[in-house]
C-alpha cells in the first residue's frame, strides 16, 4: 500500500515535472490561452533558435512571413511582400508574449478578417486541403525559433 | 505536389532564372496597377473604368495592369500571343464534323465571327433548359453532345480550350456583361458567398486578396483584381491555355483549401461573380498573363 503510494506521488510529481520541465512535450495548438494579448510562457518550454527562425521565416512552406512582411534585415532575400506591415523594429513596439500571441493566432489580436493566417492552431478551419486538415501551419518549435528572431529585430 | 503558402510560383521563377528576378524586383518597386494603354491592333481596350456606386471597387483594373511590361508586350501584337495557337486550332476545330450527326459546329452557326460574337462576354449565361447558369465550356459540350451527338470535350483539354479561345476572340474589345438579375441572382449570391468566405489552412478569402491587397506584393507576385475578361488565358507558368476555374482551383489550393469541382455549381456561380465585379472590362480572350 504505501508502495502503492509512493508510486502514485512520484508519478505526480514526474507529471507536474514534464509539464514545466526541459523534456516536455510541446502545449497542443488547442490548449494554448491567448490572455490579455499575450501568451507568456514558451510553447515547448525550451527557447528557440533565432537561427532556425530566421530560416522558418523566408521558408515558403513554413512562415513564408515574407509573403506579407518586408524585412529590412534580410537582404538576402529578393522579394519582400507589402500586405502587412514591415517589422523593421518589431521587438520595439511588442513584447516577447505579445509576439507570441500574435503568431500562434493572429485572429485573436488583429480580429477575424486579418490577412494573417493563424500559425498554431489546428482547429476551426473551413475546406482545408485534406493534407492539412486538423494541422497547424508551424510545429510550436518553430514558433518559438521565429519569437526568438523576432526579438532580433530592433 | 509541393503546396507552399499562396504561391509556388515565386520560388520555382526565382530558382529558374536569376535574370527573371531581377526584372521582377524592378517591378516590385511599383505599389499598384501600371497605366500603361492595351491597344491591339489599332483598338484600344478598356482595362481600367470607374467602378459602379456602392460597389466593391472604386476602379475596375484588368489583370493585364498589374503585369510586368514583357508580358504585357505579349498581348500587344496577336503574332506574339502565344494563345492564338489555340485560336487557330479551335477554327478548324468550328468547321469540322465531328460525332453520330455528321455535322460541325459550323454547320447550324455558320461564320462565327457573326454568330459568336459577343457571347464570351455574357457567360455564364441563364440556360432554360438546364434550368442554371451555364459557362461557355458546358454550353460547347451541351452543343457537342445534342445537336452533333458527339462525346463532350474535357473541361480543360486542348480543344476545349482551343474551342472557348476561339469563340471568346469573337468578343475582344467588347465589354463583359454578365446578367445579375432576375433567376441569375440567386447563383450571383452564392458565387458572392464563396469570394468572401475564408477559407483553407491559411483562411483566407478572395477578398482578401483581390479586394483588400490588389496593387501590394504578396512576396514576388503582384496582386491583380483577380478578373476573368481574359480566360481562357495564356499563362507562362502553366506554359499553356488554362480555364477561369483552373485559376479559380489553383488559387484555392494555394491558401491550402480543398478547391470546388471545375466545371461544378459552385465554380460557375463564382464564375459568375467575379465577372460581374468586372463588369465593363473589355473582353482579353486570350489574355497573356505569368
Ligand atoms: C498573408 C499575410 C501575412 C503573413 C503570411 C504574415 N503576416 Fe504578420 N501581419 C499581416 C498583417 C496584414 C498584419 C497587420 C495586422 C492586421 O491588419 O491584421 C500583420 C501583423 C504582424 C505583426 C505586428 C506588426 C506590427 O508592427 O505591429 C507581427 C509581429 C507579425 N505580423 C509577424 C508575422 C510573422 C512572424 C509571420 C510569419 C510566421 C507573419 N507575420 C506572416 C499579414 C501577414
Ligand atoms: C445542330 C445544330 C447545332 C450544332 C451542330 C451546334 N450548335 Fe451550338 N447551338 C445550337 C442551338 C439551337 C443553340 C441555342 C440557340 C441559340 O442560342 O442560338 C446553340 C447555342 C450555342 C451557343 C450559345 C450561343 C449564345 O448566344 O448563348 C454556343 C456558344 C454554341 N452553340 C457553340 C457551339 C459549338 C462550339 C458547336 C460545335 C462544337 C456547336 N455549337 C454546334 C445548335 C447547334
Ligand atoms: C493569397 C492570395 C490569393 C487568394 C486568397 C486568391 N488569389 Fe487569386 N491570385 C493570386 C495571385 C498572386 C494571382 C496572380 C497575380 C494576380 O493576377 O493577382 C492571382 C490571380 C487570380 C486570377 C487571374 C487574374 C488575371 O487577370 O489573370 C483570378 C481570376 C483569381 N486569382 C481569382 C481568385 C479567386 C476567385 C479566389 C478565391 C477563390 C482567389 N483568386 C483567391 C492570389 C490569391
Amino acid at each position: 500500500m504505501e508502495r502503492m503510494l509512493c508510486a502514485v506521488v512520484a508519478c505526480l510529481m514526474a507529471l507536474g515535472l514534464s509539464i514545466n520541465g526541459a523534456s516536455a512535450d510541446p502545449v497542443a495548438a488547442a490548449d494554448v490561452k491567448i490572455i490579455d494579448g499575450e501568451v507568456k510562457t514558451s510553447l515547448t518550454g525550451q527557447p528557440g533558435s533565432a537561427v532556425k527562425g530566421a530560416e522558418w521565416f523566408k521558408n515558403r512552406k513554413l512562415g513564408n512571413c515574407l509573403a506579407c512582411h518586408a524585412n529590412p534585415k534580410m537582404t538576402d532575400e529578393q522579394f519582400h511582400g507589402e500586405v502587412g506591415p514591415s517589422l523593421e523594429g518589431v521587438a520595439d513596439r511588442w513584447n516577447e508574449a505579445q509576439m507570441r500571441a500574435i503568431v500562434v493566432n493572429a485572429k485573436e489580436i488583429f480580429g477575424e478578417q486579418s490577412m494573417m493566417p493563424a500559425f498554431y492552431r489546428t482547429t476551426g478551419y473551413t475546406r482545408p486541403l485534406k493534407k492539412f486538415a486538423g494541422k497547424s501551419i508551424l510545429s510550436a518549435q518553430q514558433v518559438e525559433d521565429i519569437i526568438a528572431y523576432l526579438q532580433t529585430l530592433k | 505536389m509541393a503546396t507552399g503558402l499562396f504561391s509556388s510560383t515565386a520560388a520555382k521563377l526565382v530558382a529558374a532564372a536569376g535574370l527573371a528576378a531581377l526584372a521582377a524586383s524592378a517591378t516590385a518597386v511599383l505599389a499598384g496597377p501600371n497605366d500603361n494603354k492595351l491597344v491591339v491592333d489599332g483598338k484600344e481596350y478598356v482595362t481600367k473604368l470607374p467602378g459602379p456606386e456602392g460597389g466593391p471597387l472604386k476602379t475596375i483594373y484588368s489583370g493585364w495592369n498589374f503585369r510586368n511590361e514583357a508580358t504585357q508586350a505579349m498581348q500587344l501584337d496577336d503574332f506574339d500571343n502565344p494563345g492564338f495557337v489555340n485560336v487557330e486550332t479551335g477554327e478548324q476545330l468550328w468547321s469540322a464534323v465531328d460525332g453520330e450527326a455528321g455535322k460541325s459546329c459550323a454547320s447550324c452557326h455558320n461564320d462565327a465571327s457573326e454568330s459568336m460574337k459577343g457571347v464570351r462576354a455574357q457567360m455564364p449565361k441563364w440556360n432554360e433548359k438546364a434550368g442554371k447558369p451555364l459557362a461557355l465550356e458546358q454550353v460547347v459540350n451541351a452543343c457537342r453532345e445534342t445537336n452533333m451527338k458527339a462525346k463532350p470535350w474535357k473541361w480543360e483539354s486542348n480543344e476545349m480550350l482551343s474551342m472557348t479561345a476561339f469563340i471568346g476572340s469573337h468578343s475582344r474589345g467588347m465589354p463583359v456583361n454578365v446578367k445579375t438579375d432576375g433567376p441569375m441572382k440567386e447563383w450571383w449570391q452564392k458565387g458572392k458567398d464563396i469570394y468572401y468566405k475564408q477559407v483553407g489552412q491559411l483562411d483566407m478569402s478572395c477578398a482578401g486578396c483581390h479586394e483588400q491587397n490588389f496593387g501590394n506584393m504578396i512576396r514576388a507576385d503582384h496582386l491583380s483584381q483577380g478578373h476573368i475578361n481574359g480566360f481562357p488565358l495564356y499563362r507562362s507558368k502553366w506554359q499553356k491555355l488554362g480555364s477561369a476555374h483552373r485559376r479559380f482551383k489553383g488559387c484555392m489550393k494555394n491558401i491550402r483549401a480543398t478547391p470546388y469541382k471545375v466545371g461544378g455549381d459552385e465554380f460557375v456561380a463564382l464564375e459568375l461573380y467575379v465577372a460581374s465585379r468586372g463588369q465593363g472590362l473589355s473582353v482579353e480572350t486570350p489574355a497573356v498573363r505569368n
